[in-house]
């Protein structure tokens, strides 16, 4: 224990130590009115409805747009604002992902899922600041250097076959947006410690020493992110302050005592837990090098719903009152601590309650007195999250290795009825729906096939589809894309839209070694770009305020995403390719010989009339056929003429041949070398 | 085959074009068109219909065709059969009108094949006449081979299957034979319009431009012209009216100039019709860059594709190069050894064409065994004529049998289609060799008829 604890102590001072540096260096820095290199450390944790708990790591550093500092900075990682000073990057996101998004039972209509759900594997698109020209290779560059740093085969995607250019689905629409994913890649604890690396602290301390990997990766969905953005400050563009967001969102199962001894009755009853049952450790300590470490404890807005807090009516009144008591100690949950603050939400436009965050500061909590939150539930209590307002999912049709059918089906959910009911009153309410999909180019698909369903009616195409660009994939060079937006009817229960496509099939190379598991889809993303999921709490400060709760403020479309789907391309027989040379090349030969054999046959009389012919005239030329043709068939032919002139002339003749190919050869070889 | 053939009266032909018309009509009212336009026999990546329809739809999108590589045809047929494949006629499934034009194109090529092969006929016993063999060899039993050419063509299951699962080879075929018609029967505009499309459709039937030249510059099929110089010669009489006519450069002058004059004003069309996207470059980079470089291996009945799906990607080049340079290597021996025969010539070349294509259909086949029908009188004699045709028979029921195992069930393997392309290729192989060589077996005979000897030259 002590041997494990010393160079912990070490570590904090030489962090308090590099902490007092930096105070000092950023206290004149401060003096000229400038920003300081910031960051902090955040956690939510949220229930689920499923009895599982959602985990949300929310690390922020920024950078400010200072060239004072030239390339030198404190706590922000070097290797990212490297990438972004050399590749021009505006925003960029990627993510490394594990595990499925439910989104019908962990909601889709909440900051955290529409901006942290995430599709299986690496997804990975930036924003560049270069001419249109270089995006492609900056993107190329990007690639490698991520996949350096994160230990990913993140390269894969510097291929044009793999990353597509979006028009305008995408969120940042502009022309220098590139997306590429790659679902099939496996996310382990090797894409973590390069991540963690980049957190001034590590996870060496406070709310980072949750990240416990064990415990981590045993959860049902895993995705870890890291988001960039870079604001211009200056004209020149040079001066960029770099907003470095790390996030990871993992679902995990709280396996509590209560848990295993309920009895029938309390089945419902959502399991107790605490942050050292989940994770296995407790937050001790503090990151010195943080603003602000914080834990958050985030009620959804149905579970609010259904808690009945007692003075629900006057809510609004009693969050001005800080520490509520009401709002903390209730008859159908007990917490283990006493939440330092506690925020209610504003009115939402698309809900009746409103969710509860409470907050805890571990900046107050030491290594002796370590900081671990529970909540125990007292009854049974079950609650809906909030979902996108169309349930999106896809599928395959058709069978068999040669075609099939992509559809991308959609549901209406509890809160289109609610929606629609509200919004009744107009009559003719729409809905829009952006689709993005890109398809791999060994994926055939005809775009004059799509078809729109809506009400399980097939319908006419230019009826649904308001908007469609499309660009049709080329042969291992780039993939299909195709972003359609859709108006539906808003009490349209569900829609689907098709399109057929043709299997490609592949040089026997550029299959992976499991051929047969089959390839990956990418997910489609299907955005609401009329509903915005936001989250605004009433903050008294806005000076100090947080950044994970700035975050939920911000607009952004929802978002969801499809399954990814697996689609078995026929294989060839990779034992095959000497056979199939052999064999091919026989049969052209066998082609090739015999008819040169019937074109150049000459039946008996008609070699005896040559015969004749070649003794009359004896010209040079028959005369060489003819020693030839006797040579080839082993016999001695009298010879006509003395044979010391003709083998020297024949001499001459060959020398002179070879000269000529020789020369033949090395002008060949000058003119392409 | 041959018995087919003989049981086709020249009266009940009428009979069966209009059999044949109503059997193509009553296909095309199936349901989904009995999935034939999806078969790989059917529509290789340059004559298939859904990709004939998502060029269109590009190009109603204001994107280029060639967008993607879906499509690889002309962008004329675009232009003329894209507006066909979207549903004109409600009530009515979408393909029916693009069905009609395919079965017009087919019934015009045999029209075209029945005036050739009269035309062909009629020359060869002219000939004979010229050579007084028509007491040696019985002429009151000689075939009308335009009637019989015309009728396999129509009758063939290839081309109705070609026909009704709407590959764009009933066009490419039309063309061809409007080359040889107008060739044979000395229309020059027509036959030069008749290659440049051919060419412009399918970059292999530029070399028909050698036994257009000969056809033109010599005249229609006939005997040696060393065997009437022969004949003369014994009879001490030169009789030059009865002489074929030397060769003869002006009408292949003619064509040359009217070949240009097309080619011109076809180019000229795509390039206005692709005036906002690629350009003619691109054109060419993916219709014929497609064909050269067999970029598409998906399975169709030829060999190409298997073995560029397994040939190491090193020697890629090395091997296109040399099964397109074998297609060139025949063109000179066989041009050489069956100059006095030009629609044979022709006939060979379309054959080896779509042998050694890059993406061979069922509809290649349909078009050389129509124009095999013109030589019923030459070939009367061919080895394995029973042999080919069980082979032929045999490899169309066994290749959806093997696609279906390996593709749809899963049991079988590549190996299993890819063996029956081979087969077909094979078959085709011994098809040509033995063509030729039969060919020039009846050179002989006649020769022999002539100078009297003995008929022992038949190996």
């Amino acid at each position: 224990m002590v041997l494990l604890q010393r160079p912990h102590i070490l570590l904090l001072l030489i962090d308090t130590h590099q902490f007092l540096q930096c105070w000092i260096a950023f206290g004149s820095a401060n003096e000229e009115g400038q920003q300081q290199e910031e960051f902090s450390e955040e956690l939510l944790v949220k229930p689920l409805p499923d009895h599982k708990l959602l985990a949300h790591f929310h690390f922020q550093s920024s950078a400010p747009p200072s060239t004072s500092n030239g390339c030198h900075h404190h706590l922000f990682p070097k290797a990212i604002s490297q990438l972004v000073q050399k590749f021009r990057v505006k925003e960029m996101e990627l993510s490394f992902t594990q595990g499925r998004w439910n989104y019908e039972s962990w909601g889709g209509f909440d900051p955290i899922s529409s901006s942290n759900a995430k599709p299986p594997g690496v997804e990975l698109w930036a924003v560049f600041d270069v001419p249109q020209h270089h995006i492609d290779a900056s993107w190329k560059n990007l690639t490698h250097t991520l996949s350096g740093l994160f230990c990913a085969s993140i390269n894969f995607l510097e291929s044009t076959a793999t990353y597509s250019t979006p028009e305008w689905s995408f969120p940042p629409a502009s022309g220098n947006v590139r997306y590429g994913t790659l679902p099939c890649e496996a996310v382990c604890t090797e894409n973590l410690t390069p991540w963690l690396k980049l957190l001034p602290c590590r996870d060496k301390a406070a709310i980072a020493l949750l990240l416990d990997r064990p415990s981590l990766y045993r959860g049902f969905y895993h995705s870890q992110r890291l988001h960039l953005t870079s604001t211009e400050s200056s004209s020149e563009g040079i001066d960029s302050g770099i907003i470095l967001e790390q996030t990871l969102t993992v679902v995990l199962q709280p396996n509590s005592e209560r848990a295993i001894e309920v009895h029938a009755s309390e089945k419902h009853v959502q399991p107790s837990w605490s942050l050292s049952s989940i994770f296995g450790k407790q937050v001790s300590g503090r990151c010195v090098l943080a603003k602000s470490s914080s834990v958050y404890l985030l009620l959804d807005r149905g579970l609010v719903a259904e808690l009945k807090f007692p003075n629900k009516e006057n809510g609004k009144s009693a969050a001005n009152g800080l520490t509520s008591e009401n709002f903390w100690s209730n008859p159908s949950f007990e917490l283990s601590v006493n939440p330092d603050r506690i925020f209610l939400e504003e009115s939402s436009s698309h809900s009746k309650s409103l969710s509860i965050l409470y907050m805890f500061q571990v900046e107050k909590y030491s290594e002796s007195e370590p900081f671990d939150i529970g909540l125990m539930w007292k009854v049974p209590v079950a609650w809906l999250c909030q979902q996108t307002p169309l349930h999106a999912s896809r599928f395959f049709m058709g069978s068999g290795n040669e075609r099939g059918a992509i559809a991308i089906s959609l549901k209406s959910t509890q809160f289109t009825e609610g929606f629609m009911s509200a919004n009744s009153k107009d009559g003719s309410c729409e809905l829009r729906v952006d689709v993005f999909q890109v398809v791999p180019w060994y994926v055939k698909v005809y775009f004059h096939s799509l078809r729109v369903f809506v009400d399980q009616q097939p319908r006419a195409v230019s009826d649904f589809i308001e908007k469609i660009h499309v660009s049709p994939s080329k042969d291992k060079m780039s993939p299909g894309v195709m972003e359609v937006v859709l108006k539906l009817p808003c009490r349209v229960n569900t829609a689907a839209l098709t399109i057929e496509f043709d299997k490609g099939f592949l040089r026997i190379d550029e299959y992976p070694p499991d051929a047969n598991q089959g390839f990956d889809i990418p997910s489609a993303i299907i955005s609401f770009p009329n509903f915005h999921a936001s989250m605004v709490f009433l903050e008294d400060d806005s000076l100090n305020r947080s950044p994970l709760l700035s975050k939920f403020q911000e607009k952004c479309p929802v978002m969801s995403y499809t399954e990814v789907l697996l689609v078995p391309l026929t294989t060839p027989d990779f034992s095959m390719p000497y056979n199939v040379i052999t064999i091919k090349c026989t049969v052209f030969a066998l082609y090739f010989g015999s008819l040169l054999n019937v074109l150049q046959r000459r039946v008996a009389e008609e070699e005896r009339f040559l015969k004749a012919k070649a003794a009359k005239k004896t010209g040079r030329l028959p005369l060489l056929l003819s020693k030839l043709s006797a040579k080839l068939r082993g016999r001695r032919r009298e010879p006509l003429h003395s044979p010391p002139s003709s083998s020297s002339f024949i001499n001459s003749k060959l020398v002179l041949k070879v000269i000529l190919v020789a020369g033949l050869a090395v002008g060949w070889q000058y003119f392409f070398s | 085959m041959e018995k087919v053939k003989k049981k086709i009266g020249s009266f009940s032909f009428w009979n069966w074009v209009t059999a044949s018309i109503i059997f193509r009509l009553i296909l095309i009212y199936f349901p989904k068109n009995l999935n034939l336009s999806s078969r790989p026999e059917v529509s290789t990546p340059l004559t298939s219909f859904r990709r004939l329809a998502e060029g269109y739809w590009l190009k109603q999108s204001f994107m280029s065709p060639y967008a993607g590589s879906m499509y690889h045809g002309s962008p004329l047929l675009l232009s003329l059969l894209g507006p066909l494949t979207i549903n004109r006629i409600e009530g009515q499934p979408n393909h029916l009108l693009y069905s009609l034009v395919s079965v017009i194109a087919d019934v015009v090529s045999a029209m075209l094949i029945r005036a050739t092969g009269q035309n062909l006929r009629l020359a060869y016993l002219r000939s004979l006449e010229s050579l007084d063999l028509v007491k040696q060899i019985e002429v009151s039993e000689f075939l009308f081979s335009g009637d019989i050419a015309a009728l396999i063509y129509l009758c063939n299951p290839f081309t109705i299957v070609a026909c009704v699962g709407l590959s764009t080879s009933p066009i490419e075929n039309m063309a061809v034979i409007l080359c040889l018609y107008g060739a044979c029967s000395r229309l020059i505009p027509l036959a030069a319009f008749g290659w440049v499309i051919a060419t412009h459709l399918s970059l292999y039937s530029a070399i028909l431009i050698i036994p257009v030249i000969f056809l033109l510059g010599c005249g229609p099929d006939s005997p040696p012209r060393k065997l009437f110089l022969q004949r003369h010669q014994q009879k001490e009489v030169l009789n030059q009216s009865k002489l074929p006519p030397r060769f003869s450069w002006g009408p292949v002058i003619h064509f040359a100039f009217w070949a240009f004059l097309w080619s011109v004003y076809v180019l000229v069309l795509c390039g206005i019709s692709l005036k906002q996207f690629g350009g003619l470059w691109e054109m060419f980079k993916s219709t014929y860059g497609f064909i050269l470089t067999v970029e598409d291996l998906s399975p169709n009945i030829g060999v190409l594709w298997y073995f560029f799906a397994e040939v190491f990607e090193f020697f890629r080049n090395f091997f296109l190069i040399v099964f397109h340079v074998n297609i060139l290597f025949m063109i000179l021996p066989l041009a050489i050894r069956l100059r006095h025969r030009p629609c044979y010539l022709a006939f060979v070349y379309v054959a080896i064409c779509s042998m050694l294509k890059s993406y061979p259909s069922v509809g290649d086949s349909a078009l050389y065994l129509g124009l095999l029908g013109w030589f019923v009188n030459e070939l009367a004699d061919m080895q394995f004529s029973l042999f080919l045709f069980c082979g032929y028979v045999g490899v169309s029921l066994l290749s959806p049998v093997m696609h279906n195992l390996w593709i749809w069930r899963g049991t079988g393997n590549a190996n299993f289609y890819f063996a029956t392309a081979m087969v077909y290729a094979c078959l085709q192989i011994v098809l040509v060799v033995e063509g030729v060589s039969a060919m020039l077996n009846h050179d002989r005979k006649l020769r022999n008829l002539i100078t009297g000897k003995p008929q022992d030259a038949k190996s």
